[in-house]
């Protein structure tokens, strides 16, 4: 549950990351912040006594995914793609739509927040080494993990076809 | 201020993110960045995943997170791969842009 003050540290770091990638209008900067938003979580899960999927979320998340975001960006060499430049145009209206329904969200789960009654006091920490993630995995999660195989076996083959079709067909 | 972190910071902490990144998704022109937002948006859901885990002392709030990382990665890699044929095409990743279906 963690110390309060390191609470409010790391979520400043977390929003301001999230901000920066949400308007910085260099793409390649959106991805850099990405990195230091999901480096953020990733202690909090240390905090919240999840260290495996801590370091699952390096690997996974900021090793690969981020890596891969750059890879396409620096490939497509789409860093400066008129970022926020659409927005001064004629769709201002979207932009005040999108403030409000963002700020609709948060009213409504502030409102709610202040309503329910969660959980708290001293719950004591359990096992959450990467063998009882394990065994709950595969003691009460078999179906849907071999449904998440069968769904990278199809992200898979979706990704070389289509890698495929585009050099056949339109170097013509 | 409370002695330890009380779970209504971890939910708002994740409303926030998740709205920052749905504000992405509807603002910025870049399909990249809408992917990034994206991203974000399932981060916090997974956030929330492992802050209710401790709370509840239960373990299967961390195994949910696992397969909301391998749906993640899964999309980002289609969909990265259909960016970059759209691109060959157009020349531009501009959402705005990609209007081909259009009748």
């Amino acid at each position: 549950m963690g110390n309060p003050l390191l609470f409010i540290f790391l979520a400043v770091i977390a929003i301001a990351a999230a901000l920066g990638m949400l308007f910085s209008r260099n793409a390649v900067h959106s991805a850099l912040f990405l990195v230091l938003n999901f480096a953020t979580i990733a202690v909090f899960y240390i905090v919240l006594n999840a260290p495996f999927i801590a370091m699952v979320q390096v690997t996974v998340y900021a090793g690969a995914i981020v890596v891969l975001f750059l890879f396409v960006i620096m490939l497509l060499g789409a860093e400066q793609l008129r970022a926020l430049g659409s927005l001064s145009g004629g769709d201002r209206w979207q932009r005040i739509l999108a403030g409000v329904l963002a700020l609709a969200l948060v009213v409504v789960t502030f409102a709610a927040l202040l309503q329910i009654d969660v959980p708290g006091g001293d719950i004591p920490l359990i096992d959450s080494s990467p063998l009882a993630l394990g065994l709950a995995l595969f003691e009460g999660y078999v179906l849907p993990f071999e449904l998440t195989g069968v769904l990278l076996l199809a992200a898979m083959i979706g990704v070389v076809v289509l890698g495929k079709s585009k050099k056949r067909g339109e170097d013509a | 201020m409370p002695s330890t972190v009380p779970i209504e910071w971890y939910i708002a902490l994740s409303v926030i993110l998740f709205t920052t990144g749905a504000m992405g998704v509807l603002l910025r022109r870049n399909a990249i960045i809408i992917f990034m937002s994206v991203e974000l948006m399932l981060n916090s859901a997974n956030l929330l995943f492992v802050a209710f885990s401790r709370y509840l002392g239960d373990i299967d709030g961390q195994v949910l997170v696992f397969f909301v990382i391998t749906v993640a990665a899964a999309e980002v890699a289609v969909g990265l791969a259909l960016i970059v044929i759209i691109f060959r095409t157009k020349r531009s990743i501009n959402i705005d842009e990609i209007n081909l279906l259009k009748g």
